[in-house]
Formats: C-alpha cells, structure tokens, sequence
C-alpha cells in the first residue's frame, strides 16, 4: 500500500514539474518549493549525520576513529573554525566567518596549483608532444596549438594572430559540437527513464 | 617376423609387474628448493611510510598456469624467527609485491612458492622498516614547473607594479556587462546571479565573485536590485560580504538587502527549480550565469532566455559550455572566467599574473612546434638507423610524465 502511495506522490510531483513546459503555474510553484525545502533540509541532515558527527563529535568526544590523543586534539582546529563560520548570525562578531572562508580558499589555492600542474597540465603537455606522423597527430598539434593562441590576452589579435585565434575558435566550436551532441543522448536518456518511470510503474502500461 | 615381435612384447609386458613389484618405489619428486636468492624487501620509495615492496626472481616452474603453479605466499612477522603470518598473495608470474604496513614498525619477510610439486620458502629477508620521505622525488617535475611559474608571476607582477603598461585584449562577454546592466535599469528589472554549483574552494567561483563586485558595484550606482541565489553556504557567505562590500563603495549602502544574497538548497536540480521559480516570477531583466556549472547550465539558461533576459554565462565545464553557448547572448569560455577579474579591475597585480600566464602559453606554443618537428625528424632518422634524436624526443617527452 505505501509502495502505491509512493509511487502516487512520485507520479503526481514528476507532472508538477513537467506542467512547467506549458508555463508557470501553482502545481510547479508547490512542486518547486517543497522539492528546495526538502533538498535543503535534507542537506543539513547529511552534513550532520556524515561529515560533522563522524568526522568531528565521535573521534573528538567519543575516541572513535582517532589513532591517538593528538588526532583528537588537532580536531580543535577545524571545529574553531566551523564555530567561527557561524559567527556570521551575530552581526558585531560576524567579521570572524571571513578567517573561515579565507583559510579554505587559501587552501584550495595551493592545492589547485600543485593538482592542476600535475594533474592536467604535466600529462596534457606529454600528451601533445607527439612526430607529426600521421593526420591525427598534427591535427592535434596544430589544435593546441592554435587554440593556446586563442587565449593569449596580453596581445591584440592582428594579423598572424588573428588567424591562429581564429583556427583554434573553430576548433573549440567542433569540440564543443561534439560535446553537445554528447550531453544532449545523455539528457534524452534521463527523459526517457522518466517516462518509463510514468509508464510502467505508475500506469502500468508497459509490461 | 611379426610373431617374433608380437610374442616378445607380450613376454616384455606379462614381466613388468613382477619386475615392479620386486624392485623399490621410484621417490616421490622433492619439493622444489626455492629459486630466490633473490628476495628483497626495501621500503618503498616516495611515500609517507606506510608501504614495503617485495621483489623476487621467477621461479623455475612458474611457467605453467594456475594448475601447475599457484603462485606466491606473502609471509611477514616481526621478529626473524618467527611466527610467519600470511599477508597477501601473488598469482604466478608476478614478481613483486607492495606490502602495506604502519610507519617505523620492523618486518621480516619470507615468500613461499606453491606449485604442483610442492611449497618451498625463501629464506627470511629483514628487518626492513617503513620510512615516511620527506620529498616524493617523483613528482620533481611538478615542483621544477610550479617554481618556475611562480617566479614567472612573481617577475610579471613586480614588473606591473613598477608602473608598466600591461595590454590586455578585448573580452566580448565582459564589456557587456555594462550592456546588461544599463538594459535591467531601463526596464526597472532586478539582475540574477548565480555561481551555479561551485564550491568556494573552486577557482572559477572566486573568479567569478570578482565579476559580481564588478556588477554589484554597477548595480549600485544604478539603483538596481540584484539577485544572488546560492547553492553553497560558504559562496553564499562570500557573496554577501562582495555584495556589501560593492554596495559600500560608491556610497550606496543603503540599497544592500542582505536577503538578497540568499541560500537555496544544495541540491542541484532542487537549486536549478529554485532559480527557474525566481526567474519566472521576477522576470529579471539580466541573467548572469558564472561558474562551475553541470547538468543544471541548460534548464537555467534556457529559462533565462524564455523570459527574454540579456544572459552572460562563463565556466570552465567543458561539457555545459556549447549549452551556454547556445542559450546565451555573451559566453566567457574557460580561461576568460578566470581573465575577467584582472580586465575588469585592472589591478597591477591581477595584470601581471596574466601576463605570467600568457609567457607560459608562449612558451608552451614554441615549444610544442619545436618538440613536432624534432620528434619527426628523429621518427624519420631512425627508420634509417640513426634513432638518436627520437631517443632524445622520448626523454623530453617522458620528463612531462607524472606519477
């Protein structure tokens, strides 16, 4: 009988959503709100129940998962700055959330670096250097090529310049053509287990 | 002749088994003496001490599939007497094995062949210890570049700060924003902004709150309402303070409703519902769309352009930037996210990095060409005997490889 049920709200809320494609209307308006309010509440039942009672309460309080006195203790330090975060809901101290957010994006920053060297631009380096030997090779040298030309900004883009931004313009669109032929099977795919999802488990016109 | 032969056999095979049962048992084959000499274990190299690695030569028999040879037993204790535990397996033909152990504790190692004949062991190997390295010296590559475009930026910056004229190229999607703007102030419309589903952490999202000061500060000075809903607190908490920040600056604090920077859900198509809803109700008059964006860049943008909004999209998702393309009037592709602060703000500092970019995009442009020809030439040298500078090709080419 819940299954029943479930698969009525599932069905009704799904339309909701699909009654947008006419235009705004107050089915979608319901559908909309309850959809953010139970995604948003559901966002800080995760956030407590995976990442701050696992991850902070049980090995600080609990010694669970904590090799030793000092992993328990170095866990101060992320908890001050969570508290520091939550400043911000009292206005004459909420300044102190700024330290919170400057420590991640100073940490995000080094990491990036180090992780986009080694993790995309080292490999893809290796990866370009290749003999001119067949047509696939030079087409990627000269893709790079001319596409590192396009997002040259310190120069104007005249004459020999303007060629070489140009070429790696078309070969950014025919990159971009193919991915978009790409994402839009992936899309119709969700459409269609959507759609199935009506059929079959709800109408049961399928079998 | 034939009987001859036939009555022999038959007289040879009516003896054998009285012949057999007179004489001993032939031995059993022995167990194979274990072929390793060879058996070492070392602490692996450039990690945090938390492995050993155990290499062997290949035992004679291990040539004859899993029925013949089974493989190689992994046997560690900590003291060299023993008790031997098992800690892994390796299957036949392998020669090495990473074992994975706690940092500074001492191992003795032994691997026990077993084949169809038999098991054999090695002799013990130890005491080894697991070592943390202080510097993983396979990633040198990684270390010598990252220096070298620091110290690039480094030079560029001081180089703008000492007053130096620093060109940047025209950004189409940047100078509209004026555009944008100006259109939602005539219309008396609010603007919406969304980072999309970037984390603080992401490059692209703070690149992308340098362009909302830059139109929270044209917003400003306007007068017009500006819409920020955000899908990740920490953005969220950013944006109000830019906001603030670039309604302060020319003098309108006044005008800042911290309501509206505001958090959605951090649900994606929860958050894409949310921002289509504010869309449609709303009806803002310019619809920026900057940052890290997924399947959720089409269903927004394609709401955004329903309702006749002028839209300015940029990230660097390869994958939703032809969405963007398509639906929007003015798309910043990739890297021109990340140029907007510094053509937008002009900051000498924010210059001269670019211009340390662009001399690495430089060189990397030189670069290239020049390693394609060398590696052809070498490719056709070598077909004639003279594969020197292919072996200097490769070299070059496998320094660029990371661990």
């Amino acid at each position: 009988m819940m299954h029943i049920i479930g698969t009525w709200i599932a069905a009704g809320l799904t339309l909701a959503i699909f009654s947008f494609l006419y235009k705004d209307n107050p089915f979608y308006k319901f559908a909309e709100h309850l959809y953010v309010g139970v995604s948003a509440a559901f966002a800080i039942l995760y956030t407590w129940a995976f990442d701050v009672w696992p991850m902070l309460v049980e090995p600080m309080f609990y010694g669970r998962g904590a090799a030793s006195a000092a992993d328990r203790w170095i866990l101060l330090v992320p908890m001050l700055f969570g508290l520091l975060m939550l400043s911000r809901w009292f206005p004459k101290i909420g300044w102190l959330s700024r330290w919170a957010i400057a420590l991640t994006v100073g940490i995000a920053a080094g990491l990036g670096i180090t992780g986009q060297i080694q993790g995309i631009l080292l490999p893809q380096v290796a990866g370009t250097l290749v003999p001119l030997t067949s047509l696939d090779n030079v087409l990627m040298v000269v893709g790079v090529i001319s596409t590192l030309v396009y997002f040259y900004f310190s120069i104007a883009q005249k004459g020999a310049v303007k060629v070489g931004s140009r070429l790696g313009m078309i070969f950014i669109m025919v990159a971009f053509g193919a991915s978009f032929g790409y994402t839009v099977m992936a899309r119709i795919s969700l459409l269609i287990g959507r759609l199935y999802f009506l059929a079959y488990d709800w109408l049961h016109l399928v079998r | 002749m034939s009987h001859i032969f036939i009555a022999l056999v038959t007289l040879a095979l009516a003896a054998a088994p009285v012949r057999a049962a007179g004489a001993p048992a032939a031995p059993a084959p022995a167990a194979p003496a274990f072929f390793a000499a060879g058996l070492t274990a070392a602490d692996a190299p450039n990690d945090e001490g938390r492995a050993i690695d155990l290499s062997w030569t290949k035992a004679p028999g291990d040539t004859g599939g899993a029925a013949v040879f089974r493989g190689y037993q992994i046997l560690r204790a900590e003291q060299a007497e023993g008790p031997f535990a098992e800690v892994g397996f390796a299957i036949g033909g392998k020669t090495s094995f990473r074992d994975n152990v706690a940092e500074g504790a001492v191992h003795y190692y032994r691997v026990r062949q077993l084949s169809a004949a038999g098991a054999a062991e090695s002799e013990t190997v130890g005491p080894v210890r697991a070592a943390a390295q202080w510097f993983d010296a396979s990633r040198l590559n990684v270390l010598i570049v990252t220096v070298l475009l620091a110290f690039l930026l480094i030079w560029y910056i001081e180089r703008a700060k000492k007053g130096e004229e620093l060109f940047i190229r025209k950004i189409q999607g940047l100078d509209a924003i004026d555009e944008a703007v100006g259109r939602s102030t005539e219309l008396g419309k609010p603007i919406l902004y969304s980072f999309g589903l970037g984390e603080i952490r992401d490059i692209v999202t703070v690149a992308s709150l340098a362009i909302l000061r830059q139109v929270a500060t044209k917003c400003a000075q306007h007068g017009t309402e500006l819409l920020v809903p955000n899908w990740d607190p920490l953005v969220m908490a950013a944006a109000q303070e830019t906001v603030q920040q670039a309604y302060s600056e020319p003098g309108r604090p006044d005008l800042y409703k911290e309501g509206n920077v505001s958090f959605l859900t951090t649900d994606q198509f929860g958050y894409a519902a949310g921002v289509d809803g504010m869309m449609l109700r709303q009806k803002p008059g310019a619809v920026f769309l900057l940052g890290y964006f997924y399947a959720e860049a089409l269903l927004m943008s394609e709401t955004g352009h329903s309702i006749g909004a002028i839209q300015i999209a940029g990230t660097t998702a390869i994958t939703q930037l032809p969405f963007f393309i398509a639906s929007c009037d003015y798309t910043l592709i990739g890297e021109e996210m990340l140029a907007a602060s510094c053509y937008l703000k002009r900051d000498p500092q924010m210059l001269g990095s670019l211009k340390g970019e662009d001399f690495v995009k430089a060189a990397l442009i030189i670069g290239f060409a020049a390693l394609a020809v060398t590696g052809t030439v070498g490719v056709v040298l070598s077909r004639g005997g003279h594969g020197g500078l292919a072996s200097v090709f490769q070299a070059i080419k496998d320094w660029f490889v990371t661990a």
